[in-house]
């Protein structure tokens, strides 16, 4: 199909100018990180380049104890949520058991239940077990909802999967679980791959449940510190700005090398729920 | 397929060397069982039973310390009756609108300039750009706008610079302006959203679909009426399910930037639900504020489900 010039530079004027408007406070944010702080005060282009702001959130700010605490969680819920995904999904999608069709919607109103509906009693519950202000506090309760996801996802991969094959593993005397790691595991890595990728972007971005569960310094995340940081600084928006590169900057990193399965997984993840 | 199977067990009941067989389902039913109990387990502790007890804790008054008193309903007559709790629920309507109404209406009118796009080189740039505020914490994006939104942020830099001083003001502070600025960032997150999903919608049109309109004679107006938008019912419905549920769920950005403030004219339900049950000791009532939230949650929801096209694509 031909595409004529002009309506290639309107596309392209059109596409540019919605760009700009998405990357424009992004990159106004890079500017003030890099602006001296503390100076006059207001957003202007700076002339000197100053990188201490990001030296001096990371110290001031406790930074790495952050990140620290939102790497633990997060790779410990995608892990925990990848395997009893990968189980779930496949009972779902492929063995017949009495209760499948309950056990399957229960499991998926965690997908439609927004945190609010069940953050104020899980926070007593928990924290009359002890449990709250330590990290499972922060780990379990989002397993529970990135599991919702995660069996979703997994139970449509494995629907499209060829029954042909499973079968034939079957007669060969396979036993389900050999099934499921030996055959139909390995061809379905990228699809596991792009769930991990949209449930580490969800845990290491969630801020409300960190917010109830935990007090002590040491065990917020990396958003939770942000907001905690903003609220003693709150109109240094230079060491704002460089805080919040620092913890954009893993998943945005991340999202540029492989975003084609960000988008798809997120478009797709949702428009088939 | 199940049809046949459930035949075959009824009739195999009878024979006696079938029972065995039988025996050996019910194992593999078992088996499969427990495939998914530890998900289960995790569902059941950490998200049902925890929204059923909303819904008990929301009959009740209760501090978060000293016993609970039963009050019925009252908790949620007060959520008609309480000025602050119902302008938390009025305030979801404006941001509705600028995450939700604003942002798709611009996706669509563009879709229809740029109907082609996806056939372009460098698309998938424009794509990684548009699409990057969703992958921002959002408690980033709400620092980035709140000093955008500052008195010397970018945009009143910007105003005095074109020499619109007079429109320069604390844009969060301000009565008038504050919910207004909240729902502003919507949009913006949401603009780039609809328009990679609308764009992808139109990447899947046959192409002789629009040549024979061309060839018919068709305009870009009837072309996009008879072609594009009916092409795009379900992506349309995507971009309305995820924005409206985002803005009924709107929190962290109203956490970081306003706390409800200023007075009460940026207050919205997820934020009364939190600093009730958390700062101020009316659990109960901040648990009625949840169940009407949620219960909004999933019958709009529903009801926006109801449009989707049977034959999804």
């Amino acid at each position: 199909m031909k595409i004529s010039i002009g309506e290639k530079l309107v596309t392209y004027l059109v596409l540019g100018i919605f760009a700009a408007i998405a990357l424009i406070p992004l990159l106004g944010v890079v500017v003030t990180a890099v602006t001296p702080s503390g100076g006059s005060g207001g957003f202007h282009i700076p002339d000197t380049i100053d990188l201490g702001n990001f030296v001096e959130a990371w110290n001031r700010g406790h930074f790495a104890n952050y990140l620290l605490s939102s790497v633990i969680v997060t790779i410990t819920v995608v892990v925990v949520t990848t395997v009893l995904s990968v189980l779930a999904g496949f009972a779902f999608a492929r063995l017949r058991f009495f209760g499948s069709n309950i056990v399957f919607f229960v499991i998926l109103a965690g997908l439609l239940l927004p945190a609010e509906a069940f953050i104020i009693p899980l926070y007593y519950n928990l924290r009359s077990a002890h449990v709250t202000d330590t990290y499972w506090a922060l780990i379990l309760p989002q397993i529970a909802q990135s599991l919702a996801f995660g069996i979703f996802w997994m139970r449509n991969q494995f629907m499209s999967f060829p029954g042909e094959v499973i079968e034939a593993a079957r007669l060969d005397g396979a036993t389900d679980l050999r099934t499921l790691w030996q055959i139909v595991v390995p061809p379905s890595t990228p699809s596991i791959m792009t769930m991990c990728l949209l449930i580490s972007m969800w845990t290491w971005n969630e801020f409300l449940i960190p917010l109830v569960m935990v007090s002590r310094d040491e065990l917020r995340t990396a958003p939770l510190g942000l907001a905690f940081f903003q609220g003693q600084h709150a109109t240094d928006y230079s060491l704002l700005a460089a805080a919040g590169i620092i913890i954009a900057a893993p998943i945005v990193v991340l999202y540029f090398f492989l975003q084609r399965r960000f988008i798809s997984g997120m478009l797709g993840g949702i428009s088939s729920r | 397929m199940t049809v046949t199977t459930r035949e075959t067990s009824s009739e195999s009941r009878k024979t006696g060397a079938a029972s065995s067989r039988t025996r050996r389902r019910r194992l593999a039913s078992w088996k499969a069982f427990l495939y998914v109990v530890p998900a289960l387990a995790f569902s059941l502790t950490f998200l049902i039973v925890p929204t059923l007890q909303t819904a008990w804790y929301s009959l009740y008054d209760w501090n978060g310390l000293s016993a609970a008193t039963w009050v019925g309903f009252s908790n949620y007559l007060d959520i008609f009756q309480d000025e602050q709790l119902r302008d938390s629920f009025l305030h979801v309507g404006t941001l509705v609108v600028f995450y939700s109404f604003v942002p798709i209406a611009i996706a669509l009118l563009l879709t229809m300039v740029i109907s082609r796009a996806h056939a372009l080189r460098g698309m998938s740039f424009f794509r990684t750009v548009l699409f990057l505020p969703q992958v921002i914490a959002s408690v980033v994006v709400a620092t980035t706008w709140l000093s955008i939104y500052s008195p010397n942020g970018m945009l009143n830099t910007a105003l005095r610079a074109i020499g619109l001083d007079s429109l320069t003001r604390v844009w969060l502070g301000d009565f008038t302006t504050a919910l207004v600025s909240v729902g502003f960032v919507g949009t913006w997150l949401n603009v780039g959203l609809c328009l990679v999903l609308f764009l992808s919608g139109v990447g899947n049109v046959q192409p002789e679909l629009f040549e024979a309109a061309r060839l018919d004679g068709a305009n870009s107006f009837q072309e996009f009426f008879g072609i594009t938008l009916p092409a795009l019912r379900g992506q349309i419905v995507v971009a309305l399910t995820l924005t409206v549920v985002s803005s009924l769920k709107t929190f962290d950005l109203v956490y970081i930037t306003t706390r409800g403030g200023p007075g009460n004219s940026t207050s919205v339900p997820a934020y009364e639900a939190y600093s009730r049950a958390f700062n101020s000791g009316q659990v109960g009532s901040a648990a009625s504020v949840a169940v009407v939230l949620t219960l909004g949650i999933l019958i709009i929801t529903a009801l926006i489900g109801r449009l989707q096209p049977k034959e999804t694509e």
